[in-house]
């Protein structure tokens, strides 16, 4: 999944209702709870199975393949180890500076491209064009681009941050009803502070979204960019056990990955949340 | 005050909303506009209000020309104009923040004008969380706190149910009554129309034309029981007859007062031209 995937994520208030429900199991009746709980607990059994008997099925073989005791042993390990912190602040650095780069440029470009025809007419299409290469195809020109390997590395994160953020910036900035610009020019709002106290709060909530999917997007294109340039970083981590046959450790850094990536989503729809208080009382916008 | 035609629309596809209007309104005169929808009321409030140009004519105020909006023209629509992200109180205060008034004064001239419509315990909550009634009355303050020389208000009443409708009516008149400035009614229900103002224009679709000037002086201050006088009554049958012989030609779609056609994307389209 890459940035061309995005366009179809679903809106915000949906979406919020997912990770409710998600995060609120209470909601729940108790048997259903129990059938989630059920479904976790049969696909660890059957992965300690297929690991534990080496099950091997022709054209796929769980031969090396950890058994999730050996892996939560390696868990443990990894969690008492001084490397973790130098992992995880390799990765965390990384991601934060392609992400808030990302950011910041995002909502300006789609800011520009939401309000002006010009700026639409110059800027999309360039990232029309750029939109549908995945991050990961960036990697070769990014090291031959950037002095550094951190920087290209940053470079690949702020890619994949980029258009979720740009796309969903200019959705909210045309779902502003013009009605809401019409009120404020009748009460005096200048073109800029039309941009400031009317477009920028009314695309807010898309702007969250953006950034919650560019979260996820920049996680996924980091661990792909540390696998192949990085010292340090989980991507790192989980590609140097591999080369290492250091299996068990695989898995850790898989779910690591996984771990770290909701992780940081969730930081970002909980600062969103934050920014936008009207949505809580029923605000559609 | 407004002389001229309203032409909308681009090239081809452009048609007269409003043709050949002379209108003149005296400052601190009540008019209400009533037609049968599409006959361009509200296109000639947005050209009032400055969203929209005249093909031909000019609109001034005080012998200025209207060119674009400007608070002195202040503007309520039929609903959902609130800016959703600000508290009641800051949505009233937008006003002031334009004119870089500072917050204190800000909040205090809006508290005050909360008051006056009723909602001084609502200052601190959404729009989202009041109902239709209630942010029609915050938009008629949010209005008003700019203290402009005509309040334009197109059909502000038309999404309510009837009873708030009355309430709301008698409240206008009530503001009406402290902050005395012209304001232009659009509406197509008779009896709103009749209840409130000083002088009634009855206009006709296609492309819209002022059918009808009528007078009304009824006493002020106005109650209820008005609705039974043998005037009103017989005022109104003169008005169901005018709107009933208008009724040739199919009416046009709805226009707002920015312009726009019913279809998101030409209102869009308007609002960024």
């Amino acid at each position: 999944m890459t940035a061309s995937a995005i366009e179809a994520n679903p809106p915000l208030l949906a979406d919020r209702g997912r990770t409710l429900r998600l995060r609120l199991p209470g909601r729940l009746s108790l048997g259903r709870l129990a059938l989630r709980g059920l479904a976790l607990v049969a696909t660890l059994a059957a992965w300690h199975l297929a690991a534990s008997t080496k099950l091997d099925l022709g054209i796929l073989s769980f031969r090396n393949v950890p058994a999730p005791a050996e892996a939560a042993r390696a868990a443990w390990a990894l969690l008492h180890s001084p490397v973790l912190a130098s992992h995880l602040a390799a990765s965390l650095a990384r991601v934060l500076s392609g992400f808030l780069t990302a950011l910041v440029l995002g909502v300006g470009l789609g800011l520009a491209i939401g309000r002006s025809a010009l700026a639409r007419d110059l800027l999309l299409p360039p990232l029309e064009v750029l939109r549908p290469i995945p991050a990961v195809a960036w990697i070769p020109l990014a090291i031959l681009m950037f002095p550094s390997s951190e920087l290209s590395m940053a470079f690949i994160t702020f890619t994949g941050a980029l258009f979720p953020i740009v796309l969903n910036t200019v959705h909210g900035v045309e779902s502003v009803h013009p009605r809401l610009v019409a009120a404020a020019r009748s009460l005096g709002a200048s073109r800029a502070a039309i941009l400031r106290e009317v477009i920028l709060p009314g695309s807010a909530p898309s702007i969250v979204t953006g950034a919650a999917i560019g979260m996820g997007t920049a996680w996924f294109c980091l661990v792909t960019a540390e696998m192949i340039s990085g010292q340090y970083g989980i991507g790192y981590f989980t590609w140097e056990s591999y080369t290492l046959q250091n299996y068990d450790d695989i898995v850790v850094g898989m779910l690591l990955i996984g771990v770290l990536g909701m992780g940081s989503s969730l930081v970002v729809r909980w600062l969103g949340a934050w920014a936008t208080p009207w949505i809580r009382v029923g605000g559609q916008r | 005050m407004c002389e001229g035609a309203i032409r909308l629309g681009r090239g081809e596809a452009a048609f007269d909303v409003v043709e050949n209007i002379h209108l003149d309104i005296p400052a601190r005169q009540f008019v209400c506009i009533l037609g049968p929808s599409g006959c361009g009321k509200s296109t000639l409030l947005g050209a009032v209000a400055g969203h929209l140009a005249l093909s031909r004519g000019s609109v001034s105020l005080d012998g200025q020309a209207i060119a674009g909006p400007h608070p002195d023209r202040g503007i309520v629509f039929q609903q959902h104009t609130l800016f959703p992200w600000l508290s009641v109180i800051d949505n009233v205060a937008f006003g002031l923040k334009m004119k870089d008034i500072g917050r204190a004064e800000r909040r205090e001239r809006a508290g005050a004008l909360l008051a006056q419509v009723g909602l001084a315990d609502f200052a601190e909550h959404y729009p989202a969380e009041l109902s239709g009634g209630m942010q029609q009355r915050v938009e008629i303050a949010r209005a008003l706190i700019n203290r402009p020389r005509v309040l334009l208000m197109d059909e502000p009443f038309g999404a309510l149910d009837a009873q708030t409708r009355l309430t709301m009516q008698e409240l206008l008149l009530d503001i009406w009554a402290t902050h005395r400035t012209t304001i232009l009614f659009v509406t197509h229900d008779i009896d709103e129309a009749l209840f409130l103002a000083d002088r009634l224009l009855v206009m006709t679709p296609r492309p819209g034309r002022i059918l009808d000037d009528i007078p009304l002086d009824f006493p002020r201050p106005r109650d209820r029981s008005l609705i039974t006088d043998p005037r009103f009554t017989q005022i109104k049958q003169r008005c169901l007859a005018l709107l009933h012989g208008a009724k040739s030609g199919l009416p046009l779609d709805r226009l707002s007062p920015i312009g726009a056609l019913n279809d998101q994307r030409s209102e869009r389209r308007q609002a960024r031209a």
